[in-house]
């Protein structure tokens, strides 16, 4: 049966591919799983397989061009097959003649998502096919399913797919720490997460001028409620988790601080996926919680753990740690008494956190012990002012002051 | 243990039950005089006499119907269909009264009736009289039906059969009658509904039974593991009641089943596996089941016709590597 290639969407963020290499030429026999292509996207090269055997009759993008998601690429047939009617209506490709990338123009870094979840897009109908058992094993394992190359016929993820995901090395950290000889230097090439971070942080810095506000907050509402709820639920609720609910509640009164600056448009978001930063070995990762504005503290905290948990394996999908509206980063757990952060773009506010300590405070006109903690927004001054901040940090801190503001008790 | 013949352990059981309970009696085509067409009732005339070894005419209506009344009455008779395709002149007395008979007297009446004699294809015996019908059988309710693949179980079922207080329709086959197999020493019964697992495997379950499990399904098998392919072969032994438990279970470990049977595909045996499967493990499946039959024609006399409609060791191997994505 002919079948269309199709250019697969190899990140969050992709939006065209670039052909670096075809492993066949036209007329080649190929093998449904036999690599067919080297595609590259706005995150890195990758192999595309073929997921019909035949033959490779017709190749719409040579090497070097372009073309966008879901267009056709390549058109696999039997050898004797009429291939008119999908030669017909295909559109001619892009030629490698290449026009200015989006990010050139944007002084920002890749473009956010669009405000609804992402389309699928999948070779063939867009609909992703897949055995029963394939199913539950994506489902057990947290693996996305369109991230499997399926290797059945037209393209069905079977078992052995996902067996083979799994096996296969799941994250670019592999750069084992090793001991320095005393006394001399070296150069460590750096690992791909290290330079991912690099590349974002120095843009992030140059591109958003940011400010930073800071308020302190009493923690002891906070702490006193967080010791009720691990009353009732076993698996233990942290602080991390109440800030993450109380974040997401207040972004969603605040929209210009949950969004991105996009040139000549801000974009708000109606949701609050909160990404919190994980510190690894290999460097910083954050896991992003989606839609924390529905879900509820227990909710969050039993995705965060399983996220933290699965990115300390290095098992988060790209998807996983991409696409958030904000990021929290808390580092009190060392002692910190307040920091700054660099804002993790796309997004537009970052909220640092430093640890709860004692301090003298005054109530009743007396002087007690008490705990606070102190929180620092960075800010992209593009799309938001100082007031904007303020008012946001000062919702925050009530949230905070107040938690039960933040259980659902519909 | 000894070493018989698959008639041999049919006839041990008929004549061990005979023994044990005097209201046990044969009775069919030339199973007295001529000691069965199949010489599955040697010497049984010569040893029980004419009152417990009845000849009757060719009128399968007839003795069917007189098997039916006797076990209303108390006795409990094996009627021997000389081969299961002269069954379907008698269809009405089975499906009609010895199933329903229980149930429609609101228990006053049971029917333990054994009906049993070969079924399936043998060599070039044409349309008409190679037929695999269990399937037809197990469709109708209060009917069970047996199908043992071997010596040991044929005799140990056979046994359990006639003591069962309900009609069983016990299927053998005109060419394994001659097969040799080791039996146990002394009394056993092998209960009804009860599978077994004849090789052990873990990439696909093939379930099969009767003649082509072991003619076909267990070569495939074979020449699976040439290829690294190690199928598990379940035998249910019996097809109503159908061992699920047993079949789930090995379809949770390979995750593929392909079903073999002699029987036509449409509303087959296999169909009705497929489909407790696809409903009972649906998550553990890989692959769509897929089922050998008998292609969807009458049984043409012509040989290499005949071999092309039933099935075969290739075809298994074909579902096999499908279930399995291999080519």
């Amino acid at each position: 049966m002919a079948t269309k290639v199709a250019m697969p969407k190899l990140s969050d963020t992709m939006t065209e591919g670039v052909i670096l290499k075809w492993r066949y030429k036209e007329g080649d026999k190929v093998k449904q799983g036999d690599t067919l292509v080297e595609i590259e996207s706005d995150k890195a090269d990758m192999e595309l397989e073929a997921f019909d055997t035949g033959v490779l009759r017709k190749i719409f993008v040579p090497e070097g061009g372009k073309a966008a998601i879901g267009a056709p690429i390549a058109i696999i047939a039997d050898a004797n097959e009429d291939i008119q009617s999908l030669l017909k209506d295909t559109a001619p490709a892009k030629p490698p003649a290449q026009t200015p990338p989006v990010a050139a123009r944007v002084p920002a870094p890749p473009a956010p998502a669009p405000l609804p979840t992402a389309p699928p897009a999948a070779p063939g109908d867009g609909r992703v096919k897949a055995s029963p058992l394939a199913k539950r094993l994506a489902v057990e394992n947290h693996i996305e399913l369109r991230s499997v190359a399926g290797s059945g016929p037209q393209g069905r993820v079977v078992k052995r797919d996902i067996e083979q995901f799994l096996a296969a090395p799941r994250s670019p950290f592999a750069h084992a720490p090793s001991p320095i000889v005393e006394g001399s230097s070296r150069d460590v090439e750096l690992s791909p997460i290290r330079k991912t971070i690099a590349k974002r942080m120095t843009e992030s810095k140059q591109t958003a001028p940011h400010f930073y506000v800071t308020v302190e907050v009493d923690m002891e509402p906070a702490i006193a409620f967080r010791e009720q709820l691990n009353k009732v639920y076993e698996s233990k609720i942290s602080f991390t988790d109440i800030l993450v609910k109380a974040c997401a509640t207040t972004l969603m009164k605040h929209p210009l601080v949950n969004g991105s600056f996009l040139g000549d448009a801000m974009r708000q978001y109606g949701y609050a996926h909160v990404a919190v930063a994980v510190a690894l070995d290999e460097g910083l990762v954050t896991p992003v919680l989606r839609n924390c504005e529905q879900k509820g503290i227990a909710r969050i905290s039993e995705e965060l753990k399983d996220m933290v948990e699965r990115a300390r394996h290095r098992k988060l999908k790209p998807e996983e740690y991409q696409g958030g509206t904000f990021t929290i980063s808390n580092l009190g757990m060392f002692g910190v008494d307040e920091f700054i952060a660099i804002i993790n773009p796309p997004e537009g506010a970052i909220l640092a956190v430093g640890a709860i300590s004692e301090k003298p405070v005054v109530r009743n006109g007396q002087i007690a012990v008490g705990r606070a903690m102190r929180i620092t927004l960075s800010c992209d001054h593009r799309i938001m002012d100082g007031a904007v901040a303020a008012r946001f940090l000062q919702d925050l801190k009530a949230h905070l002051e107040n938690p039960v503001s933040l259980v659902s008790i519909e | 243990m000894p070493t018989v013949s698959f008639r041999e352990a049919l006839n041990q059981a008929m004549d061990e039950e005979m023994a044990r309970d005097d209201r046990v009696f044969l009775m069919g085509e030339e199973v007295a005089q001529y000691n069965g067409a199949y010489k599955v009732s040697q010497g049984l005339l010569q040893k029980w006499g004419p009152k417990r070894i009845w000849d009757t005419p060719i009128a399968e209506a007839g003795f069917a119907g007189i098997g039916v009344g006797a076990a209303m009455v108390g006795l409990r008779p094996i009627i021997e269909f000389m081969t299961w395709n002269f069954s379907l002149v008698a269809y009405d007395q089975i499906a009609n009264n010895a199933a329903k008979m229980h149930s429609m007297s609101g228990g006053n009446f049971s029917v333990p009736v054994v009906f049993r004699g070969p079924g399936g294809a043998a060599h070039n015996l044409a349309a008409t009289h190679s037929q695999a019908l269990e399937a037809i059988y197990a469709h109708i309710p209060g009917l069970k039906v047996v199908m043992p693949s071997n010596p040991r179980d044929a005799k140990g079922l056979l046994k359990t059969a006639i003591r069962d207080d309900n009609p069983v329709i016990f299927i053998e086959s005109e060419v394994m009658y001659g097969d040799r197999g080791e039996i146990p020493e002394g009394e056993y019964t092998i209960p009804l509904g009860v599978g077994e697992v004849v090789r052990q495997g873990s990439d696909v379950t093939i379930v099969s039974w009767s003649k082509v499990l072991q003619q076909v399904t267990l070569k495939a098998a074979d020449r699976l593991a040439e290829e690294g392919i190690n199928a598990e072969v379940i035998d249910p032994r019996t097809i109503k009641p159908m061992d699920w438990e047993m079949i789930f279970e090995s379809v949770r470990k390979t995750n593929r089943l392909v079903v073999v049977e002699e029987g036509w595909p449409f509303a087959g045996v296999g169909a009705q596996i497929s489909h407790e499967v696809t409903k009972n493990v649906f998550d553990y499946l890989d692959a769509p089941v897929e089922r050998v039959t008998q292609e969807d024609v009458p049984l043409p006399y012509a040989h290499n016709l005949e071999v092309a409609s039933l099935p075969s060791v290739e075809k298994v191997i074909r579902a096999v590597k499908t279930v399995t994505y291999r080519s």
